[in-house]
C-alpha cells in the first residue's frame, strides 16, 4: 500500500460531465445554503453556535460522490454541508438551525446535532473527536451484520488530536472495521493554526503507528476527493479494514459567527477564494467543456430556489410544542 | 524452627477459598519458589509457592478441603534437618476452616446478605413468581452472567466487549463461558482504552446492536464519561427521538477493599443525575439477574451498578424461563413501621445487619432497597415514610449531592408533614478511600452508624 501520496494520478481523477454537473450542484446548494445561514443568523433567527462549511464544499460531495447506497456518515458540529450532501431536505435543516419544530430534531438539537437514520447520517456531535468512536461503532455494526456497508467519519485536524480518536484507530485496525477515518484538515482549530497545536502537522502520518494506510489530498480539488476516497471506500469494503484520508482544505468564514478573524490574513483568504474555490474549479472545467454559462446558471437558480423554500419553510413553521420540553429523554 | 505456610488472598476481597491440590507431600525437600500447592475460588486459580527453603513437615489442610479461611496454616514447614517435634503445638485443621477474620459488627465486608429473616422478604415485584416456583441458590456473579447468556441466546444482536471479557474469563469472572458458547465476534476483549471502546460502543448501538460494555471497574467509567453523558445519555433528545441508543454499561461500582482511593468510590449518584440514563444498583443475585436481563431488554441507555463484594453473595434466583424484574421499582427488603432505612446495593446489606440490631431493642425498621436509582420509585419510598415518619438514608457514596441528599429532598417535597424528626443520612466520609484498614473502615458508612442514626430520628439513646 502507498502510503503519503499528495493526489492520485490525472487518469484516476477524472470526472464525466454528469459528474462534474452533479458536484456543482450539490457544492452549490451547500454554500447557497450556508451563506443563507449566515444571513439568518445575523438576523437572529438562528443562534447559538453556527458554523459554516463554506469552502470546505468538495470534501463531503467529493466523498458522498464515492460513497455507496447504505454507507454511514458521522461528524462533528461543521455538519450542514454533510446533512445535505447526504440528501437530507434543506427545509428540515434550515428549520432545525431556527429551531422550529419540523427541524430533524424537532427543534430540540440545533445546528450541530442532527441525525438521519433513514439517510444514513450519525451526527452531528458537538465533541469535536466523538465522530471516531462512534463512526467505529457504526462500522463495528456492519461488519457484526456482514452487511457490507462502510462507515464514514468526519473530524477536522484539531479534533484529530484527542485520544478518542487514536483510540479509535487503534480497535478499528485491531478488528479490520470497514470505516474510513477522514480529517478534514482546515489548517485552523478554531483559531489555532495546525503548527501551534500539533507536532507533527503531516496528519496522515498517524494512521502509520496503527498500520492504518493514508493518504494526504487536496480536498480544494473535487476530482481528487472523489478518486482518493474511492480508493479508501474499496479497501474498506473489500475487508481490509480502515483507511484514513488526511484532505486539505480551507474554510473562508470564521470557525463560528463570533470569530474575530484576527489569527489568519485576509490575505490568505482571499487567495484561497481566488485560487482554489472547490466550485469555480468545477464552473471553469464545465465550461471550457462547451457547457453554456446560461445552463450552469440554470444550476444556481434552481439551487437559490431550494434555499429559498427552506428559508420560507423554516421561518413559518412554529417553535416546538411546549410538551416537547419532556419527550424524548428516554424511549 | 517451624513456618506456617498460610492460606493466601487471590484478591482483596477474597475470605476463604478451597485447597484443590497439594504438589508436595509431607517430608518433601522445598525451596522457595517452589510451587507446593493450588487454591482456588469462584473466581480463579492460584499456585501457591514456598517462601522460604526448607522441609513440608506436616500438612493441615488436606487436598480437597472447601472454605478454608484467607491466612489459615495450611501446612507446616521445617529447616533442613529440623525436627517435626517443633511443630507439636500446631492447631487442628478442624479449627483452622473456621473464619480467622474478626467478626465484628461493624466490618462490613463480613456481613452476610441474609441478615433479616427470609419471612420479612415478601416479593411485591411484578411479575410474580409463581408458587411453587424452584429457587436456585447462586452468587451475584453466576446471575450476570446467566443474565447475559440468556439474553445473547435470545438476542443475536446483543454483545458484550470490555476488558479481560474473553479469553480471560472475566477480571473478575462475571463473563465466565461466554468466550466459549458465543465466540470472539460476541464477547470482544479490548485494549485499554475506555473512552475509544466506550464509543464504539455506542456507536454499535446507534446502528441498532445491543452491546453491553463492561468496565473492568466503574473508577475507569471516568475515562469514558463524556461518551456515556454527552452521547449515549443526550442522542435520543437530540436527535428529536430518532437515535436511541440501547446499551448497557456494567460492571463493580463502589468501594472494593484496601484498594486505595482511585479504585475505590461510588459514582451512582454522577450518573444518577444525567437525564437520558437509566441507573441500577441491585443488592442482591435475585435482582442482579432480574434487572440485568430487563437492562439489556430496554431500548435506553442503562448504566448498572454491581458491587465487587457482593460478587460471591448467594441468594435465591427463581428458576424462571424468563425472569425479567421491572426497572424503577424499589423492594421492601424488611417491612417495619417505626423508621424507614432507604439505600441501594451494599447499603442495603449494611441497612438490613442494623434492622436486626435494632430489632432486638424493640424498633422495627422498614428497608427499602431502591434497586433502580434512575427513575427512582418515590411511591414507595413516600408511602413508606407517611407510614413511619422517620427515615435515615444510607449510601457508600460522597454525602454532597448525593443519593441521599436527593432522598432528603424528595421526601420533604412529598412528605413533609408527616415527618416527626429531620431525615439523617450514613454515607462515606468526605474524603478520597484511605488504604489502610482502620481508616478505610472509618471512611465507609458502618451498621453502628446506621443504628444510631435510626435511633436519633426515633430520639433514642
Amino acid at each position: 500500500m502507498a502510503h503519503n501520496q499528495i493526489s492520485p494520478t490525472s487518469a484516476q481523477m477524472g470526472l464525466s460531465r454528469d459528474e462534474e454537473l452533479f458536484a456543482l450542484r450539490e457544492m452549490l446548494l451547500i454554500r447557497r445554503f450556508e451563506e443563507k445561514a449566515g444571513q439568518l443568523y445575523g438576523m437572529g433567527v438562528i443562534a447559538g453556535f453556527c458554523h459554516l462549511y463554506i469552502g470546505q464544499e468538495a470534501v463531503v460531495v467529493g466523498v458522498k460522490m464515492a460513497a455507496k447506497e447504505g454507507d454511514q456518515f458521522t461528524t462533528s458540529y461543521r455538519d450542514h454541508g454533510h446533512m445535505l450532501a447526504m440528501g437530507m431536505d434543506a427545509k428540515g435543516v434550515m428549520a432545525e438551525l431556527a429551531g422550529r419544530r419540523s427541524g430533524y430534531s424537532k427543534g430540540k438539537g440545533g445546528s450541530m446535532h442532527m441525525f438521519s437514520r433513514e439517510k444514513n447520517f450519525y451526527g452531528g456531535h458537538g465533541i469535536v473527536g466523538a465522530p471516531a468512536p462512534i463512526g467505529a461503532g457504526v462500522a463495528f455494526a456492519n461488519a457484526y451484520r456482514e452487511n457490507s456497508c462502510v462507515s464514514i467519519a468526519f473530524f477536522g485536524e484539531g479534533a484529530a488530536n484527542q485520544g478518542q480518536v487514536y483510540e479509535s484507530f487503534n480497535m478499528a485496525a485491531l478488528w479490520r472495521l470497514p470505516i474510513v477515518f477522514i480529517i478534514e484538515n482546515n489548517r485552523y482549530a478554531m483559531g489555532t493554526a495546525i503548527s501551534r497545536a500539533t507536532a507533527q502537522t503531516q496528519c496522515h502520518r498517524r494512521g502509520e503507528a496503527f498500520s492504518i494506510p493514508a493518504k494526504q489530498i487536496d480536498g480544494m480539488d473535487i476530482r481528487v476527493v472523489k478518486a482518493a476516497a474511492s480508493e479508501a471506500i474499496d479497501w474498506c469494503r473489500s475487508g481490509k479494514g480502515p483507511y484514513l484520508l488526511e484532505i486539505l482544505t480551507y474554510r473562508y468564514r470564521g470557525h463560528s459567527m463570533s470569530d474575530p478573524a484576527k489569527y489568519r490574513s485576509k490575505e490568505e483568504v482571499d487567495r484561497m477564494r481566488e485560487e482554489h474555490d472547490p466550485i469555480e474549479q468545477v464552473r471553469l472545467r464545465l465550461l471550457a467543456d462547451g457547457v453554456s454559462e446560461e445552463e450552469l446558471k440554470k444550476i444556481d437558480a434552481s439551487v437559490r430556489k431550494i434555499v429559498a423554500e427552506a428559508v420560507e419553510f423554516a421561518t413559518a413553521d412554529k417553535e416546538p410544542e411546549v410538551k416537547e420540553l419532556f419527550t424524548d429523554v428516554l424511549m | 524452627m517451624s513456618i506456617n505456610i498460610l492460606m493466601p488472598a487471590l484478591s482483596p476481597t477474597m475470605e476463604e477459598g478451597k485447597l484443590s491440590k497439594w504438589l508436595k507431600n509431607e517430608g518433601d525437600s522445598v525451596r522457595a519458589g517452589d510451587v507446593v500447592a493450588e487454591i482456588e475460588t469462584d473466581k480463579a486459580t492460584m499456585e501457591v509457592e514456598a517462601a522460604d527453603d526448607g522441609v513440608l513437615a506436616k500438612i493441615l489442610i488436606p487436598a480437597g478441603t472447601e472454605h478454608v479461611a484467607v491466612n489459615a496454616p495450611i501446612a507446616i514447614m521445617v529447616e533442613e534437618g529440623g525436627s517435626l517435634d517443633d511443630i507439636s503445638a500446631a492447631p487442628s485443621s478442624s479449627e483452622l476452616t473456621k473464619n480467622t477474620h474478626s467478626e465484628e459488627i461493624s466490618t462490613p465486608h463480613s456481613i452476610e446478605p441474609d441478615a433479616a429473616p427470609s419471612s420479612t422478604r415478601h416479593p411485591i415485584d411484578a411479575p410474580e413468581i409463581p408458587a411453587g416456583t424452584t429457587m436456585i441458590s447462586m452468587t451475584m456473579r453466576e446471575a450476570l452472567r446467566d443474565a447475559m447468556a440468556e439474553e445473547m441466546r435470545r438476542d443475536s444482536d446483543v454483545f458484550i466487549m470490555g476488558e479481560e471479557v474473553a479469553e480471560y474469563q472475566g477480571a473478575y469472572k462475571v463473563t465466565q463461558g461466554l468466550l466459549q458458547e458465543f465466540g470472539a465476534k460476541r464477547v470482544v476483549d479490548t485494549p485499554i482504552t475506555e473512552y475509544g471502546f466506550t464509543g464504539i460502543g455506542i456507536g454499535a448501538a446507534f446502528a441498532g446492536l445491543r452491546p453491553i460494555i463492561e468496565f473492568m471497574t466503574f473508577n475507569f467509567s471516568m475515562q469514558a464519561i463524556d461518551h456515556i453523558v454527552n452521547s449515549a445519555a443526550k442522542t435520543l433528545y437530540m436527535s428529536g427521538g430518532q437515535i436511541n441508543c440501547p446499551i448497557v454499561f456494567r460492571g463493580p461500582n463502589g468501594a472494593a477493599a484496601r484498594v486505595g482511593a482511585q479504585h475505590s468510590q461510588d459514582f451512582a449518584a454522577w450518573y444518577a443525575q444525567i437525564p437520558g440514563l437509566i441507573v441500577i444498583a441491585p443488592s442482591n443475585a435475585r435482582d442482579a439477574k432480574g434487572l440485568l436481563k430487563a437492562a439489556i431488554r430496554n431500548d435506553n441507555p442503562v448504566v448498572f451498578l454491581e458491587n465487587e463484594i457482593l460478587y460471591g453473595k448467594s441468594a435465591d434466583v427463581p428458576a424462571i424461563e424468563d425472569f425479567v424484574l421491572p426497572i424503577g421499582r424499589a423492594y421492601i427488603a424488611r417491612a417495619g413501621e417505626h423508621v424507614t432505612l432507604i439505600s441501594f446495593s451494599i447499603g442495603v446489606i449494611y441497612a438490613l445487619a442494623a434492622a436486626g440490631e435494632l430489632a432486638k431493642e424493640g424498633i422495627e425498621a422498614e428497608v427499602i432497597d431502591l434497586r433502580t436509582l434512575r427513575p427512582m420509585d418515590l411511591p414507595t419510598i413516600i408511602q413508606s415514610v407517611k407510614k413511619t415518619g422517620r427515615c435515615v438514608a444510607i449510601e457508600e457514596g460522597w454525602p454532597q449531592c448525593g443519593i441521599s441528599a436527593e432522598l432528603a429532598m424528595c421526601i420533604q417535597e412529598e412528605a413533609f408533614d408527616y415527618l416527626d424528626a429531620p431525615i439523617l443520612r450514613v454515607t462515606g466520609k468526605n474524603v478520597p478511600m484511605p488504604y489502610a484498614a482502620n481508616l478505610e473502615k472509618l471512611a465507609l458508612p458502618s451498621i453502628e452508624e446506621i443504628i444510631h442514626s435510626a435511633k436519633a430520628v426515633l430520639y433514642r439513646d
